[in-house]
């Protein structure tokens, strides 16, 4: 049941504009022409609701701008307005998007496909709003597809992308684009602007078929069920989850195709891994320090790669462990932290270990914590963690530790 | 391969506008002649907050990786250009990004510019500026501060002025044509924006900087804990209880050891002890909690702890016993109370001195009554948006005059 796309329209130019991380999202918003969107401020996410409303009182965007009281209710709103066949898009930070934890979880097993932008930020306490990737990895295990983006471009293509996805039959889930407080949502980048024709041509209309809330088509949504029927519903929601594979890799050919940019591999990047002794890992926009610090110890001699992965829900198990298993060794670097979990890692780094069981060829992998709260992370740290990789290499063995970088000790 | 960085520091609130339009117009005017850039604020200054001293940065570069090389740090560590949009910054930024206090002119590379929006002369702002380690060039447009509010936009031209100022400082990044260019086609549409950054490209005003020059005062700084010496639970000690000013009598609370407003203010209050009251108002409302408690039972601002906002003058029911004036006209944080004790009538001479100077005293701390943006935008328009008026009269300052 694949999508048809259009054929891309001949005449129609992308425009160039100044734009954060935050105001790529609201142009993708206007282009895609969402329906309803719920907003109640919180730093950094309040960037894309400002943004949005400014589209709306101009008059470019025409939809619902609820603002609700408090996020438990956002959540609520747009979930609702959804099931009725509106195309939504509402978002939150840290422990806003923790008090909306009630509505995240229901929304995969309704097959809600909302549209949420995640602004990373440190849960609380301490009161603080510097990027932390924790919040957004609560939703992890729920059936909420979850992606990482890097730059302003990728903000405006990556949300065009989510509701294609998301909005996909098959899928028909939840979605949360993550972008890092201040280093994304406050940055301002120049950042191309495709026409609405070629938008149309990639991105259908939301059909929610039998699943519409509607007089003519009399249902119900979410009765009480008991132990006879939640193992079911659950596996419904795994094979949404597994069938997403398929269907992001789909939207990303189309978008090429559509759009003219766009990366080959939808689940992560590749920075000159093709040679590399060494591959750091990471999300989001540590991919800057890391790049630059790679470039400057190749000039050295040193043979360093990352993969940047965009894509956490569904995890690319199979392609993650083809490019990483190469390597000599393997540092990843989390911007999140997991107490108590195996070797006291973060998220990200203790996935890996699990993907890589199986693994034919599994090289050391040694695991980084850094950059908590907003703190920067710097040419410095990706230095010293790339130099441990070389010395696990040459071990032939990590040390099954967790070391935290840049933190004053 | 080059590229050119710039820092603005500004003010929270009353200038967060401003520094974010100075951002954007470096990076589009650099575009014009094909560069790439980037536009970002210092995310940890919280700039919501009234006089708050913060940055924005824009970084433009020939290429992309050079962009990127650039912006490996996210705070540039040295910048060709600081622009400051606010000459009683000169004194230092102290923001809630960082602790300490930097010199102005911290951040800016051996032999580069800082630029300042300033009616002072030059010699007068290197009394505050601190000493560098390294000659640099100062250039000022003339102007005062520029003013506004989160919401509100004050079109008096000063991000054109600093755009065509930065066309003569950087002309090989942003050419006059290139910045004209970008306020007539990507900006703001408006030829007479056109013709004030012309004027300010002319009219700039540049002075080298020497390594002898400055304000040679040790700038207020501390070193942070590390992890395992903080205390557990997110918790940190109160701070203790104060003490008698002196013999039992008057009080002096403690303070945060930590943050310091010395860089928050762009006035300070000028107490007359002779006319108080001892009414006890000003020390109640004070929301910074700066007033000490003389033996004598007048009150001092402590200046670790005043943000000059004012209500103090406002709440004062003594006319003329407590005056808000420009903080650049004071060349320390020293107690007025103890000038006054040690003589009285020197004291006299220098508050009526503080307080007579109309200039300084007229200082606005942003929009104050209804109706202020329009008479100040009319003005401003009238003169040709180029043209400086002495100051902007504050809701109190008819009456301000000895």
């Amino acid at each position: 049941m694949a999508v048809a796309t259009k054929a891309v329209p001949a005449a129609a130019e992308d425009k160039e504009l100044l734009i954060s991380g935050s105001e790529a999202v609201a142009e993708a918003l206007t282009l895609a022409d969402i329906d309803v969107v719920t907003a109640y401020p919180i730093r950094p996410y309040d960037t894309v609701m400002q943004a949005i409303a400014k589209k709306i009182a101009n008059g470019n965007l025409v939809a619902e701008y609820i603002v609700a009281e408090g996020e438990h209710s956002q959540f609520e709103i747009v979930k609702h307005a959804s099931t009725v066949g509106a195309r939504v898009f509402c978002g939150s930070s840290g422990v806003g998007w923790m008090y909306a934890m009630e509505c995240l979880v229901v929304t995969p097993p309704l097959r809600v496909p909302m549209v949420a932008l995640v602004g990373n930020r440190a849960l609380d306490d301490p009161g603080a709003f510097g990027v932390e990737h924790n919040d957004a990895l609560v939703v992890r295990d729920l059936g909420w597809l979850l992606c990482w983006i890097d730059t302003s471009q990728e903000a405006l293509d990556t949300t065009l992308i989510a509701y294609r996805v998301a909005e996909d039959r098959r899928v028909f889930l939840p979605l949360a684009i993550s972008a890092d407080g201040a280093f994304l949502t406050h940055s301002q980048a120049l950042t191309m602007v495709p026409p609405r024709e070629k938008v149309d041509a990639f991105l259908p209309r939301y059909d929610r078929g039998d699943l519409q809330l509607h007089p003519d088509n009399p249902i119900t949504v979410a009765p009480q069920a008991n132990e006879d029927w939640v193992i079911e519903i659950r596996r419904q929601n795994n094979e949404a989850m597994a069938r997403a594979v398929g269907v992001i890799e789909e939207a990303y050919a189309d978008f090429r195709r559509v759009f003219g940019r766009g990366p080959e591999n939808p689940w992560f990047e590749e920075y000159m891994t093709d040679d590399a002794e060494i591959i750091l890992v990471g999300m989001g926009t540590i991919s800057l320090p890391i790049k630059v610090a790679i470039r400057e110890m190749r000039a050295k001699g040193k043979k360093v790669g990352l993969v940047r992965l965009r894509w956490f829900r569904p995890f690319p198990t199979d392609r993650l462990v083809a490019a990483l298993s190469k390597a000599q060794a393997i540092g990843v670097i989390d911007r999140d932290y997991s107490f108590g979990s195996p070797f006291g890692s973060g998220v990200v780094a203790n996935e890996i270990r699990a993907a890589m069981y199986n693994a034919s060829r599994r090289p050391p992998l040694l695991s980084f914590i850094c950059g908590l709260g907003g703190r920067e992370v710097t040419l410095e740290d990706v230095n010293k963690a790339a130099d441990m990789c070389y010395g696990a290499a040459k071990a032939g063995k990590s040390d099954a530790k967790t070391h935290w970088l840049g933190v004053r000790e | 391969m080059a590229a050119l960085i710039c820092e603005i520091v500004y003010r929270g609130i009353f200038q967060k506008n401003l520094a974010s339009r100075i951002a954007r117009g470096i990076v589009l005017s650099a575009r014009k002649s094909g560069r790439w850039g980037i536009a970002f604020g210092r995310y940890g200054d919280s700039p919501q907050r009234n006089g708050i001293p913060a940055k924005d940065f824009a970084i433009v570069a020939d290429s992309k990786e050079e962009l990127e090389q650039n912006m490996a740090r996210y705070e540039p560590k040295h910048v060709d250009v600081t622009i400051c949009v606010d000459d009683t910054l000169s004194k230092g930024v102290e923001s809630w990004a960082w602790y300490g206090l930097q010199p102005i002119n911290r951040l800016t590379v051996p032999n580069g510019t800082v630029l300042m929006t300033s009616l002072q002369r030059f010699d007068d702002l290197l009394q505050d500026i601190h000493k560098k380690d390294a000659p640099y060039q100062l250039s000022l447009i003339r102007a005062k501060a520029s003013f506004s509010g989160l919401w509100v936009y004050k079109e008096d031209h000063t991000e054109v002025r600093i755009l065509g100022a930065l066309a003569k400082i950087a002309p090989a990044f942003l050419t006059l044509d290139g910045v004209c260019g970008a306020i007539k086609e990507m900006e703001w549409g408006s030829d007479l924006k056109v013709e004030s950054a012309k004027k300010a490209y002319a009219r700039l005003e540049t002075r080298e900087v020497k390594l002898t020059e400055g304000n040679a005062e040790v700038p207020f700084s501390f070193e942070m804990p590390k992890w395992w010496e903080m205390r557990e639970g997110v918790t940190i000690p109160a701070i203790p209880l104060g003490k008698p000013k002196e013999a039992g009598k008057g009080y002096v609370p403690e303070r945060n050891p930590y943050f310091k407003k010395y860089t928050t203010r762009t006035m300070r209050p000028v107490v007359n002890f002779d006319t108080c009251v001892k009414c006890t108002l000003c020390w109640i409302q004070c929301p910074d909690s700066c007033f000490d408690v003389m033996p004598d039972g007048t009150y001092d601002a402590n200046m670790e702890s005043c943000c000059g906002c004012g209500v103090c003058e406002a709440v004062c029911p003594v006319e003329n016993c407590i005056t808000m004036v420009n903080e650049s006209v004071f060349e320390d944080n020293a107690s007025q109370w103890e000038m006054w004790r040690k003589d009285k009538d020197k004291y006299h001479v220098w508050m009526t001195e503080k307080i007579g100077d109309k200039k300084a005293t007229v200082r606005s701390h942003g929009f104050r009554f209804r109706g202020q943006y329009d008479e100040e935008l009319k003005r401003d328009l009238d003169a040709g948006g180029v043209e400086i008026t002495a100051g902007i009269p504050g809701e109190n300052a008819q009456h301000k005059t000895v």
